[in-house]
Parts: structure tokens; sequence; C-alpha cells
């Protein structure tokens, strides 16, 4: 039966895993995915879980672990965050390319230096080219939705791809709210069994995995890598909608909110959404006709679908909590930007970078950014096309 | 040997012909010098079948008998490790043929 729980980020999370019961968890705990990784133990040392579990020394080592134990043919997932993920970093990309598809749980925190525990998407925006799935979640809900979906995207045998789901530190992780835990054998039943390709526990079969190649090979081999995330979109918007159907709440690539008639846009991922949410009803009950575009898949990236959804627009100001330094621009700016090219009639578009190590974001700054959209929607004229909300300058 | 394209390949980096490194002639990579075998100082230590990287030390009925010039990269390194008082292996100049017809 379907039970309305209050649960946190973290918990959330754990509660999808000991429904779908994977074959190995392997994680290292590291703040703010700790209690992931300390509830999985928990339910394994309860019996509720009958999976292994398997704590190595590192980060390094549980994604290599996750490798080893989906190579033998097992439905596998980690959770991590920040300094965790850059650790599994090398291992991130042979996941990606021996074509593994592990399901990885990201708590988002910044990076180092200089150390901090709060939440941001340096992380896993570090990790964009590894070849991973990207999935950002709004809220615990979101969290434990996307979690469960992101088995049947990367086990799909046209996708069989590795992906991630990101759900903002402490923010999301660790924040009480009351969401709908569907039945256990119903999610289930919706993540289905796992059928492994070419498992290496399939001994009659003579076979290696992950040979070098040389100048000969490697191109190809990467050619077919590709292949994978790109045929994930379709996979991506039927197992979304069948999640509607089962359970009510439906996913697309990204989350259009009051967009109809909006002249002026602003987009931003993850839990950040949610406040621009109420900017955006508190600015349209002033006669402002504003909208929200809340990306929810980053990788691979709906650049068509995202570009069409703002065409129409005056301006738009893409919020991305991360940086990258000496690029034009951040992350999510310059895909859309990039995204935009192609049209001959593109409203313009300006950067703003927030929140970087859990600096809040509030009401109010949203507003600021919607004055300032407003502006560029008159004169058509961006004058600074990149800018820190709430940074002391 | 024509090789697959990308949509040929098996998925994911495997390859369900193992042990196909066989057809991969590493001698072709020799450039220059090749181990010259000279059995009567031979003291059949084994410390060039130990050595050698590419299992290109002929051995038959037990005994060290030569080098294997399909697999034998020429790089040296039984001929180095050779214990015996006079070498057993020595390193000798080898004429190659380029691409061109010319030689080396
Ligand atoms: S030269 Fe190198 S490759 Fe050739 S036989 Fe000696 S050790 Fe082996
Ligand atoms: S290392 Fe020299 S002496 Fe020893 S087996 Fe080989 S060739 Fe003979």
């Amino acid at each position: 039966m379907s039970t309305l729980k209050t649960l946190n980020g973290n918990q959330t999370i754990a509660e999808a895993v000991r429904q779908i019961d994977p074959d190995v968890v392997a994680a290292y705990p590291i703040t703010p995915s700790t209690a992931i990784v300390e509830t999985i133990a928990k339910f394994r040392a309860d019996g509720l879980i009958s999976g292994e579990f398997v704590c190595p020394e590192s980060e390094h080592s549980a994604m290599s672990v996750c490798i080893g134990a989906a190579s033998a043919g097992g439905r596998v997932m980690t959770a991590t965050a920040s300094q965790g993920l850059a650790l599994m970093w090398e291992m991130l990309y042979i996941a990606a390319g021996l074509r593994l598809p592990i399901v990885a749980a990201i708590a988002n925190r910044s990076l180092s230096a200089p150390i901090n525990i709060h939440g941001d998407h340096s992380d896993t925006m570090g990790a964009r080219d590894s070849g991973w799935i990207q999935i950002y979640s709004e809220g615990c809900q979101e969290a434990y939705d996307n979690f469960i979906q992101a088995f049947r995207i990367a086990e799909h045998l046209d996708v069989r791809t590795p992906v991630l789901v990101g759900l903002d530190g402490f923010i999301i992780s660790h924040s009480l709210e009351v969401i709908q835990v569907e039945d256990d054998a119903k999610v289930k039943k919706f993540v289905g069994e796992y059928k492994p390709v070419y498992p290496l526990f399939d001994t009659d079969r003579k076979m290696t995995v992950g040979p070098i190649d040389f100048t000969d090979y490697y191109f190809e081999h990467k050619r077919s890598q590709i292949e994978g995330i790109e045929n994930a979109p379709p996979v991506i918007e039927a197992v979304g909608k069948e999640f509607g159907k089962t359970f009510g709440r439906e996913y697309g690539f990204f989350e259009e909110y009051r967009m109809d008639d909006a002249e002026t846009c602003i987009v931003v991922m993850s839990s950040a959404a949610g406040t621009c949410k109420d900017a955006i009803d508190e600015l349209r009950s002033e006669g402002k006709k504003i909208g929200l575009l809340k990306p929810r898949v980053f990788r691979p990236f709906p650049h068509q679908k995202i570009a069409e959804a703002l065409k129409k627009t005056k301006a738009v100001a893409v919020l991305d909590r991360s940086s990258s330094p000496g690029a034009f621009g951040a992350p999510l700016f310059t895909e859309i930007r990039s995204a935009l090219y192609d049209y001959q009639e593109r409203p313009p578009i300006v950067n703003y970078v927030y929140g970087l190590g859990g600096r809040d974001i509030m009401v109010e700054h949203f507003k600021d950014v919607a004055q300032k959209l407003e502006k560029i929607a008159e004169t058509g004229k961006v004058e600074e096309w990149l800018g820190y909300i709430n940074l002391r300058e | 040997m024509s090789k697959e394209t990308w949509k040929e390949l098996t998925i994911g980096t495997i390859n369900l012909d193992a042990g196909n490194s066989v057809k991969n002639l590493t001698g072709t990579w020799r450039s220059g010098k090749k181990p010259e075998f000279i059995e009567e100082n031979c003291i059949q230590c084994f410390f060039c079948w130990l050595y050698c990287p590419h299992f290109a030390i002929l051995v038959k009925d037990g005994e060290v008998k030569g080098i294997n010039y399909d697999y034998c990269t020429g790089c040296g390194i039984c001929s180095v490790e050779c214990p015996s008082k006079e070498k057993s292996i020595v390193m000798v100049k080898e004429e190659i043929e380029l691409a061109g017809g010319s030689k080396k």
C-alpha cells in the first residue's frame, strides 16, 4: 500500500533501496550522503534486504566494487557526494565505458578548497563528461521517484549506461518532507527483474571485459558508448510516463512552471526551483509575466526541447549552482546558450552563479533577477552576461 | 584483417573472442635489433622465459630452444637478464623493410 511518510532525502533513497533490494550496494560514507549508506547497512543487519552490502576503504574502491559486481552480472548501486565523487573519478569513466548500468545517489556538495560540507552542484557538474546520465531532484519526493526510475533507464537494453541522481546536500538530504512511499511490491514490479548482458558469472562463455584498445579500436568503442546515452531520451520519456501512470506523478526532461504566456524566464535546477516557484507566484500576483523552467535531466542534455520552450521569451536568466572557472559561463548556461544558437529569433540570455558552498538563495534574490530580466526584455540588451547572487561585493 | 565499425562492436568493450591476442603479431614492432640464441652457452635457468614480456621464448621438451620472432619485440630484456658466463642471448642488428620497400 502507498503510504505517507515523513522522511529526509537520504532516508527516501534508502527506502527506495530497501524496496528495490539490489544485488550489491558498495559505498563509503561521506557527508551529506552518510545517512543513505548507514541506513542501508542497518537494513542489511536487520535482514530487510538480502543483497550484499560492501563498505570498502574509499570511494574509489566503492566504485571499483560496483564495477566488478556489475560486470559479474549484478544490479548495483552506490551513494556519495563531493570529494567522494571526485575520488571515484577515474572509475566513473570506466563504469560508463564498460556500459554498466550502475545507479548512484549523489547528495550534491561543494568541492574543496576551501573545505565546505554544504550543497552545491560542483561535484556532479565536474563529472558531466564522464558519460553518466544525470538527473536532478527538487525535493525528497522527486529524489525517491527519480532514483526508482534511474534503474529502468540505466538498465534499458538500448541505453545500458550508469545513472546518477542528484539531491542537494542538506537542503534535500537532511530536510524532512512528507512523501508518498509506494507499495513495496509495486515498486519492485515497476523496476522489474534485472537481466545482465554478458555477465562474467556466465562461466561457459569465453570473454574479456575491458581489454586495452590502441589507436585502431579506442575511437570505435568510444563512439559506441556515446550511442548508449544518445539512445536515452525516448527511454527517459517512456519511463517518466509509465511512472506517472503507475504512481500518479509523471516526469519529463524538465518542468515548466507558469511558462504559458511568460515573457521572461528563470532557469534553475534542484531545490532552488522550489524557492523560485514562490517568487514567481508573488511576481505573477503583481502582474509580471514570468515563468520558471526547471531542468531535471542534465545528461543527456535535452537541448532542442529546452530551446523550443525558451525561444519565444524576451529574456532568460540561467542560474547555476556551480562555476566553471575560465569558461564562457557555468555549465547549465553554456548548454542553453548553445542550444538557442540555431534559432533565428532567440532571447537575450544571462548567467547567474548562486549558492556555492550552500549560500542561501531566497525569494528576494529571484525577484532581483526578475527585475533585471524585465529591463533586458525592454531594451533587448545584455549589459553584464555573468553575475553572482548573494555574494558580498 | 578488416576491423569492425563502431556499430559492429559488442557492447561495453567486451571481447567475445577471448584469447585473440595470438593474432596480434607483436613481432612487427621490432625496429632494428633482434635477440639471437646461442644454445651452447645456455645453462637452462629459464630467466629469459620468466622475464620476456611477450612470452616469446621458445621452449621444447622442457628446454629453452630459441626465440619466437612472431611475438618478440626486440626489447632486449632476455639478453640483459641472461646470467650465463658467456651470454646465451645477444642482440644483433636486424634489417627491416619499410613500407615503401626501402631498408633500414
Ligand atoms: S627481446 Fe624482449 S620480446 Fe624478444 S625474446 Fe627477448 S625479452 Fe622477449
Ligand atoms: S636466461 Fe640465458 S642461460 Fe638462462 S635459459 Fe635463457 S638463454 Fe639460457
